[in-house]
């Protein structure tokens, strides 16, 4: 059901404005393959010269089943499949994944357990939001961000790799805590990364911020109501930038988020800047949360008292996170056996991406290219 | 046989003070024009590697570091690449269209350089209509650019061909109005007549005393601004590199092309950066004549001027040594130090060469020129590691609403302040 005043009324790709053929209108496939699509979307642009008429995503070129594999796998085993679907923010994944089938087994991870999760789930966050700046301002042509933000990712991949082994599927969680005691200088390690990163968020901002062809290209691109955020389910910064106050971490605190004390930044325009401003926000708040954490972490067990062969009573459940990119839900079925009878992920890129249409109408070509970028979808999360 | 000699020799002459093309001297524009040609060629070639290592430098990375030391033989490695690569065509192009654009596009660049002065005798010829000759044939590339993107007969290529032709018509209007405003100042001379030709431009810089750039501070600054911001535009590199967006178009208009073809298109792209850094220099920035002439003025300062060419060079091969010293000592190296040490030997012999007083006097406005135009080679680069891109509608905003209004606005002015000069101060 639509609201006829909600400028969604009018997304149906099937009645164009104008009849199919028409000489001043261009169809253009932009993708799978493309340099500025974030790795296998494709895109169908109707322009009108410069201007776009609508586009329509077709996506799956990375499906692999996750979803259906987690239906052959016991939970344990399917635990570092979930690493595989963002791969950009994989604790996250992992962190939702282990938090939901905890809920369906009534265990809880104990607390140091929980500290250390906060702490690398939001360095995730930070590398997440990093990955995202350097490859939205290449996509607008700022080449030079890529390259500053990628050196300070290092840092938070040396911090994983000390930790588990791994820097991008880190398979950091287990269901009930943690399999890792952290290493020795952990806490050292953290520490120095944060204060060798706070800087490093002035100087992207410097780069950024107040750049006058930055400003140009991002003011009033893609702009989105708070009221179409929500009709369409998109959630994260996307929404948080159209002024709606919404941040998982607070509204439902998981792990021990609300132990924390960080503010949820906001924006009013709804607007490709407000959308940067607001992951950039992000990134100090995340800065705040380590920076409370590390210096808390309590003593005692890692990892809670779980049985080697999980069997969940027959039920259902559903929890959702806070990812970086969105809400990262899952919906887990059991049947009472090993194997869940269901796993239904609902991520967050998939669904801001249906906000592509409604944000790219009107605008320019450049613009789809900013609005995608700024949408920061993971392919592997869409397609899962 | 005597003849020939003597005609040869009849332009080494040192009190020929005039360009081989207007001294009629057709061996000696011949070996000018070769000469500018491979001058330009090893420009494009330096350009390339530096434009890899300072924008490597600025972006926290190394840049080329394998072949060859510091990956100096990294440009012709490419070189090799692109000549040995397979030559597509797309089957639906337009063959005949699509052979010749990257012909066209080369073909305006290099032309153009027919009419730059490296010095008052050291340029292919004199035309009386010299800048004219230059924004002329230097706007024939637009041409060259359609015809790419129309052959290719593909989206992106045509997107961006229209993108670029727009852009580049619509700044050579304010660049226009920017070059008059140079012109105009030219004419405040006793006879108040100005001149078209580019040695007669730098030569009125010369008997003015004052580079244009400081003409009537700021109006001289303001036109030189719009002009080093069309300069920009029009040859297409960041921050209005739509045309070739690779964000959003991919290549643009050169995207079908591969191998020898798309090498064509980037040395044309390089050679008109060049092109227009070097209309840039002639008009404001005093062409081949040495900095600071009022200032630092007299026989010593010319003889201190007269021997920096020879130290830049000396110090370009010191640096060359202080690299060779620091190299890995690890016998995997051993061919790249050699090699380090051996360009840097080269570079010190050029060094000294240019030490040679006969040498250092033909070579001096040569040398500020190019060391002119290399500072807006170095610019380009810094704008290419700085800005995002503009936005096709905010780019043509630009052109048509703030720069034309600009160079309009610059252009009165200065035609009132130099009418006001002549008829109330110098009566």
């Amino acid at each position: 059901m639509t609201d006829p005043n909600s400028s969604l009324s009018h997304l149906d790709l099937d009645t164009p404005e104008k009849p199919f053929l028409d000489a001043n209108e261009l169809v253009i496939n932009m993708g799978p393959q493309h340099p500025a699509t974030h790795g296998v979307l494709r895109v169908i642009l109707r322009l009108d010269g410069e201007k776009v008429l609508g586009l329509e995503c077709v996506i799956g070129y990375l499906h692999r089943g996750v979803e259906k594999i987690g239906e052959n796998r016991t939970y344990t085993m399917f635990n570092p499949y979930v690493d595989r679907m963002d791969y950009v923010a994989a604790v996250s994944n992992g962190l939702g994944y282990c938090e939901t089938v905890e809920k369906l087994l009534n265990v809880e991870a104990p607390p140091r357990a929980q500290y250390v999760r906060v702490i690398l789930t939001e360095l995730n966050r930070l590398a997440s939001h990093q990955l995202w700046l350097g490859t939205h301002a290449l996509d607008i042509g700022a080449i030079t961000p890529l390259f500053y933000t990628f050196r300070d990712r290092e840092e938070i991949l040396k911090i994983f790799e000390k930790y588990c082994g791994a820097r991008l599927t880190t398979h950091a969680f287990r269901i009930g805590g943690l399999q890792y005691e952290t290493y020795a200088g952990f806490e050292r390690d953290v520490k120095n990364f944060l204060d060798f990163f706070r800087p490093k968020i002035d100087e992207y901002e410097e780069l950024l911020t107040t750049n006058r062809i930055w400003l140009e290209r991002t003011k009033n691109v893609g702009k989105i109501s708070g009221q179409d955020c929500i009709a369409l389910g998109v959630t994260g910064p996307v929404l948080r930038a159209s002024g709606v106050k919404w941040d998982l971490r607070k509204a439902q605190p998981y792990a021990n988020y609300k132990n924390f004390d960080f503010d949820i930044p906001t924006g009013q325009n709804g607007d490709t800047y407000d959308r940067y401003l607001v992951r950039m926000a992000e990134m100090r708040q995340s800065v705040r949360i380590i920076e409370q954490a590390i210096g808390g972490i309590p003593e005692g067990p890692i990892i809670a008292k779980v049985p080697k062969v999980m069997k969940p009573a027959v039920g259902e459940v559903y929890h959702s996170i806070e990812a970086p990119k969105g809400e990262l839900g899952y919906f887990i079925v059991s049947d009472g056996s090993t194997q869940p009878y269901r796993v239904r992920v609902r991520p967050p890129s998939f669904v801001n991406l249906q906000a592509l249409d409604l944000m790219c109408r009107g605008q320019l070509v450049a613009d789809v290219i900013a609005v995608i970028g700024t949408l920061d979808i993971v392919l592997g999360e869409v397609d899962r | 046989m005597g003849q020939i000699i003597q005609y040869i020799q009849s332009y080494l002459d040192p009190n020929v003070k005039v360009t081989p093309g207007a001294a009629g001297n057709m061996f000696w524009v011949l070996v000018y024009i070769l000469l500018v040609f491979v001058g330009l060629s090893v420009a494009v070639i330096a350009m390339n590697w530096l434009e890899r290592k300072i924008l490597a430098h600025m972006q926290v990375r190394l840049g080329p570091m394998r072949v060859g030391p510091h990956g100096l033989l990294q440009p012709i490695a490419d070189a090799l690449k692109l000549l040995l690569k397979e030559d597509i065509m797309p089957a639906e192009a337009d063959g005949l269209i699509f052979w010749v654009a990257p012909f066209v596009v080369v073909l305006a660049a290099f032309t153009v350089f027919v009419v730059v002065p490296f010095g008052p005798a050291h340029a292919i010829t004199d035309m009386n209509i010299g800048i004219l000759f230059m924004l002329g044939v230097s706007s024939l590339s637009v041409l060259g650019i359609v015809m790419a993107g129309w052959a290719s007969n593909s989206h992106y290529p045509l997107i961006g061909a229209l993108r670029s032709s727009a852009q580049m018509v619509s700044y050579e209007v304010a660049m226009g109005l920017a070059v008059v405003s140079a012109i105009l100042m030219t004419s405040l001379n006793a006879e108040g007549t100005g001149t078209l030709s580019m040695i007669g431009i730098v030569q009125a810089q010369q008997a003015q005393h004052e580079w244009f750039v400081f003409k009537f501070f700021p109006l001289g600054l303001i036109a030189f601004f719009i002009f080093a911001v069309a300069m920009v535009a029009e040859t297409n590199r960041a921050p209005f590199d739509l045309a070739e967006a690779e964000s959003e178009l991919t290549a643009g208009f050169h995207t079908e092309y591969s191998g020898f073809r798309w090498s064509l298109f980037f040395l044309a792209e390089y050679s008109a950066m060049i092109a227009v850094s070097s209309i840039a220099v002639t008009l404001w920035l005093g062409g081949w004549l040495r900095p600071f002439p009022n200032l630092l003025s007299g026989h010593t300062w010319d003889q201190i001027f007269a021997v920096v060419p020879g130290v830049t060079f000396l110090f370009l091969a010191g640096m060359c040594f202080f690299n060779t010293a620091r190299m890995p000592k690890h016998p995997l190296f051993r061919i790249q130090t050699i090699g380090l040490a051996v360009f840097g030997v080269i570079l010190a012999l050029i060094g000294l060469f240019l030490f040679i007083p006969a040498v250092s006097m033909r070579i001096q406005d040569i040398f500020w020129f190019s060391a002119k135009v290399a500072g807006f080679m170095y610019l380009y680069i810094w704008y290419r590691g700085t800005f995002p891109r503009y936005r096709f509608d905010q780019l043509m905003k630009m052109g048509w609403k703030v720069l034309l209004p600009m160079g309009l606005g610059v252009l009165i002015l200065t035609a009132t302040v130099a009418l006001l000069q002549e008829k109330l101060w110098n009566p």
